[in-house]
């Protein structure tokens, strides 16, 4: 059990040091830093992914680029896409590791939108043309919000996808919460590399909270089944 | 070095069988040792759990919530505070990626299980099969392709995830990733990125061959049709 109280030795050591609370290394900056880099990369993904599921999901048309990124992205490995762009690119800006994130986080919103599409019941879209609503109406009055519970499972699972591999990404340079270990492992400070470590599984965890809440407040409480219809 | 860089053929036939540690060739089995480990340990553990989660159906709510939030957790911190107590070794790999195995197989057993259409388990029941004989004979066999199903994302993901050990020093193939980046270098990258997809796809092929092979009777059935 030593490693356990080498463990807590370790945490109070990082989050104990009042010079780990302010300045361009500290906490609070780092994790702004996290949030920004993530959320800049899933905002990108979202607006590429909806529509061309949508698209894809209404017109029936190119199911086989849903099919085909879903197992490309599973199967590509993020630290070798994401030290491939930099020797492309260089690292004189961050959109060299930008881009990996965006094209890792594309994926799982474009299949979830394309299969929650899809999986409408088709009487549903009949009777929504029959009640005289046109192609982009019954998209976005009856498609999107029966849809929309695959949708926001694909934006959570992006976002695991993204807060993972923005860690990672500080071994190419980029800040965030990554710094904290990269820099600490290099230099065997292990009180960073634990410190480091518990704040990004606690970013995650809040990550996947603000989501389920996301889902409560925005799924329509005739498709959760939170409102009974007879 | 000779004049010019190397081109990528000249630097795999040079890498590949060195000697040392980090030739191609051993950097590639301890990339299959540390993927193909926890796919069979991710199954092992999670057939039973599975079949606990269906047998009680209290356990399910709290056990896919538990693997819900063990999913979202990054791989690198955990190999992290995993060093503490594994130390730096391929265990610290490996422990993890069963864990995120074992989130995606719960949920694909129970489904499996639940795919089993009732009027097949009363037949089973009506022709006097016991508990255990209906398990392993008609409600497992049904549940195979949904099990495969979810075993297959466990192996691509699981095959292109080791290489994040690379930053802990055990990444298998991931390690040519390190190496290109620390002096900047293009075809380690390239090799590291296919030999990695080329392992998946092999993965991937090699479980849809076993679904045909584990469930006849759906190619039979297409054959009548």
């Amino acid at each position: 059990m030593s490693w356990l109280i080498a463990f807590f030795d370790w945490l109070v050591e990082f989050f104990g040091d009042p010079a780990r609370w302010s300045g361009p290394d500290g906490i609070p900056a780092r994790l702004l830093e996290h949030l920004e880099f993530s959320a800049l990369a899933l905002a990108l993904a979202v607006l590429i992914a909806v529509p061309l599921g949508l698209l894809i999901g209404h017109t029936g048309r190119g199911e086989v680029v849903v099919v085909v990124s879903a197992n490309l992205a599973r199967a590509l490995p993020t630290l070798g896409l994401l030290v491939m762009f930099v020797l492309l690119l260089g690292a004189a800006s961050v959109w060299p590791v930008i881009i990996p994130l965006v094209l890792l986080a594309v994926p799982p919103i474009l299949v979830n939108t394309f299969e929650g599409i899809k999986g409408v019941d088709p009487e549903l879209r009949d009777a929504a043309y029959g009640m005289g609503l046109r192609g982009g109406q019954v998209l976005g009055r009856v498609l999107v919000p029966v849809a929309l519970p695959l949708i926001l499972l694909g934006c959570r699972l992006s976002a695991i996808q993204v807060v993972a591999t923005t860690t990672v990404a500080a071994y190419t340079g980029l800040g965030g919460l990554g710094r904290f270990i990269i820099d600490g492992f290099a230099t065997k400070d292990y009180a960073r590399v634990v410190g480091g470590s518990v704040l990004i599984v606690l970013f995650a965890l809040v990550v996947q909270i603000l989501f389920a809440l996301a889902q409560r407040v925005t799924v329509s409480p005739g498709v959760s089944r939170r409102l009974k219809v007879r | 070095m000779g004049d010019g860089p190397p081109s990528i053929w000249e630097w795999i036939a040079r890498n590949w069988d060195t000697g040392r540690v980090d030739s191609i060739r051993n950097l590639l089995t301890d990339h299959l040792t540390m993927s193909l480990v926890p796919i069979l340990l991710s199954l092992v553990v999670a057939l039973p759990l599975g079949l606990a989660c269906v047998r009680w159906r209290w356990l399910y709510q709290p056990t896919s919530g538990l693997m819900n939030i063990v999913y979202a957790i990054p791989s690198l911190p955990i190999f992290m505070l995993l060093i503490s107590v594994t130390g730096l070794s391929q265990t610290t790999v490996i422990i993890p990626l069963t864990f995120y195995g074992m989130a995606v197989l719960i949920p694909a057993v129970v489904d499996g299980l639940g795919s089993v259409p009732d009027h097949v388990r009363q037949s089973a029941v009506a022709m006097g099969f016991t508990p255990l004989r209906r398990l392993l004979a008609v409600e497992l066999p049904i549940a195979v392709p949904v099990v495969l199903a979810g075993l297959r994302v466990v192996a691509v993901s699981s095959i292109s995830l080791v290489s994040v050990g690379a930053l802990i020093g055990q990444g298998g193939l991931g390690s040519l990733f390190t190496r290109a980046y620390q002096n900047p270098f293009m075809p380690p990258v390239i090799v590291g990125i296919v030999l990695i997809v080329a392992l998946a796809l092999v993965a991937d092929g090699l479980l849809v061959l076993a679904q045909r092979l584990l469930t006849p009777w759906v190619r039979a059935r297409k054959g009548r049709a």
